[in-house]
């Protein structure tokens, strides 16, 4: 009952988020009323440089191509380190996922862009390199956490390695790598925004164009598109990671 | 058939197992027992290849089993273990399907044997066979763990003490359960356990382990009337094996005519010149069992009878005491 009433109430919440997003982007002038309060000496309340849904459609893609390249590089790397053969490699490929994160993002743009130029280019590398560290650990984790026991009886029943791996350890540490990369995604959509100062065409532009004209409605609204497209993806990926944990009975 | 021999295991300066051989015949159930660290689970990995002998070998029907990948190897060896290792995101069905799958045999032949062996350990499959593990009692994971070892139709079951983390009337339990299983379908067994009783129960000769040797391959009745050395004294238990010994036997090898015993009307036998009339033995009773109901009753002699009812026999103390002849 208490479940199947959370359920409801979430399914409601995601849906009114989504109408709202989709407002919000399609029809920005709905906004203008409530936006024209916040601003000064006449400036206009809307961004109209660029249309709204290309500039979120561009920021979108940029995180998504640098999210799933982070993807699909850590998982590779998570799996190799916590075979036998790669074992010995676990330390180093943690030393440079933690470098990748601790290394500053605006700072990554101020080093790639010299060697790849303005735009959408610097702002994929620096987000894939953010972006590594909690799908790889999470990789790990996930594949550490499978019962030994589970692994040990796919063996002796004679599954081969590879096998075991497809059809038994990463089925179960699928819950807890979709949701290291729903972190990864979460941080990497706010942390695009920063990525419109070298050029890439993002939401962060309405942010910087406010913050340049001291126009207070424009970093709101730029702000609040972001901040409802990360609850969006969350609440998206938060299903899938639910749906992956529970085996459903008959 | 498996032959092993000289099969040896060091890690690094430890011999964990030191210089193996035996043979396990078709249809045949041999335990290895011993105490912990005595190497019998490193030798039932050996021989299935989870772990890789540092010399000596094993021999499948006359194959060295170096020759086969160890993938392959496996999926002729059925194997159960003590964690169940059941796989969480499957079903019951799943689970068992899995060697046949690896197989490759046809859809309706592994749906058939799921069937059957869903019938065979108690588990109705139209109750079972969709649930999850997590929705299952210990006991039944325990059963589907072992239904899936068999599955694939197994030369030999290899087993690491399969029924240990069960509480001890579920154990009892399954060991009946599996006892008439393996008679049925006349599996060959290796068992590795800690538990002399299980051993007793289970197989028809043990490997006693002490230090990565075998110490003492026999018979359960030739264990405990010639232990080979103190340490297999102590193992057997040296205070109750004269009972052990009576539970190995039925009561139908010491029976002999009865004579003097008159069949009451309620299902009694009164012995000529007796005053009390006597509740009868089953013929299916073991001598310990005779030997008990011979104590509570305060007589020299209890009437047998077959599932009819009918008298075949009697039993006398004296031959019970006689049985246990030999021993020091």
């Amino acid at each position: 009952m208490i479940a199947q009433r959370r359920r409801l109430l979430r399914i409601g919440a995601a849906g009114i988020a989504v109408a709202l997003f989709a407002v919000m982007v399609l029809a920005p002038e709905a906004f203008e009323r409530p936006l024209a309060a916040l601003t000064k000496f006449g400036q206009p309340a809307i961004y109209d440089r660029d249309s709204i849904l290309a500039l979120t459609l561009s920021h979108m893609g940029i995180v998504a191509a640098a999210s799933l390249a982070a993807l699909v590089i850590a998982l590779a790397i998570g799996i190799f380190v916590t075979r036998p053969a790669g074992a010995q490699y676990l330390p180093l490929a943690r030393a440079v996922a933690n470098l990748g994160q601790t290394f500053p993002p605006i700072a990554m743009l101020a080093v790639a862009v010299p060697l790849t130029g303005f735009g959408a280019r610097p702002t994929l590398v620096a987000l894939f390199a953010y972006g590594l560290l909690p799908i790889f650990e999470n990789t790990i984790a996930g594949l550490k956490g499978v019962s030994p026991q589970v692994v040990e009886a796919a063996r002796g029943m004679g599954m081969t390695g590879r096998r075991i791996l497809r059809e038994i350890e990463l089925p179960l540490a699928l819950p807890v790598i979709i949701a290291g990369f729903r972190v990864s995604i979460i941080v990497s959509i706010g942390t695009a925004t920063i990525g419109s100062t070298v050029g890439a065409k993002g939401l962060g532009e309405i942010i910087i164009a406010g913050l340049q004209a001291d126009n207070l409605a424009y970093v709101l609204q730029g702000g609040v598109l972001v901040a409802m497209l990360a609850i969006l993806v969350d609440l998206g990926l938060g299903f899938l990671e639910r749906r992956a944990r529970q085996p459903r009975s008959a | 058939m498996i032959t092993v021999e000289a099969l040896t295991k060091t890690f690094g300066p430890v011999r964990a197992v030191d210089g193996i051989s035996f043979e396990l015949a078709e249809g045949e159930a041999l335990a290895l027992i011993g105490p912990s660290g005595c190497g019998k689970s490193t030798t039932l990995r050996m021989i299935n290849r989870l772990i890789e002998p540092s010399a000596g070998r094993v021999l499948i029907d006359g194959v060295d089993t170096t020759s086969i990948p160890p993938a392959t190897l496996r999926l002729r060896m059925g194997y159960a273990i003590q964690g169940i290792g059941l796989f969480p995101h499957r079903t019951v069905a799943q689970n068992i399907a899995t060697v046949p799958r690896l197989l490759g045999w046809p859809r309706a032949r592994i749906a058939a044997r799921i069937e059957e062996l869903l019938e065979l350990f108690g588990l109705p499959p139209a109750v079972f066979a969709r649930k999850y593990p997590h929705e299952l009692s210990g006991g039944q994971q325990q059963r589907v763990g072992v239904a899936r070892a068999m599955a694939g139709k197994p030369a030999v079951l290899l087993m690491d003490e399969p029924f240990g983390a069960l509480d001890p009337i579920t154990r009892t339990r399954l060991q009946d359960e599996f006892l008439a299983i393996r008679r049925r379908m006349g599996t060959t067994v290796l068992i590795v356990t800690h538990d002399m009783d299980e051993a007793f129960k289970l197989a028809d000769r043990l490997a006693v382990m002490e230090k990565g040797r075998i110490v003492q391959l026999d018979t359960p009745e030739a264990l405990l009337r010639h232990p080979a050395s103190a340490f297999v004294e102590s193992l057997v238990g040296s205070e109750d094996r004269g009972l052990k010994l009576l539970s190995l036997a039925g009561v139908t090898a010491l029976m002999q005519p009865a004579t003097g015993w008159t069949a009451e009307a309620d299902g009694t036998f009164r012995k000529a010149g007796a005053d009390a009339s006597l509740a009868p033995l089953s013929a299916s009773a073991s001598l310990r069992e005779a030997a008990s109901r011979l104590v509570f009753a305060g007589v020299d002699e209890l009437p047998v009878v077959d599932e009819a009812g009918a008298m075949v026999g009697a039993i006398a103390m004296e031959r019970i005491i006689a049985f246990g002849g030999g021993g020091r």
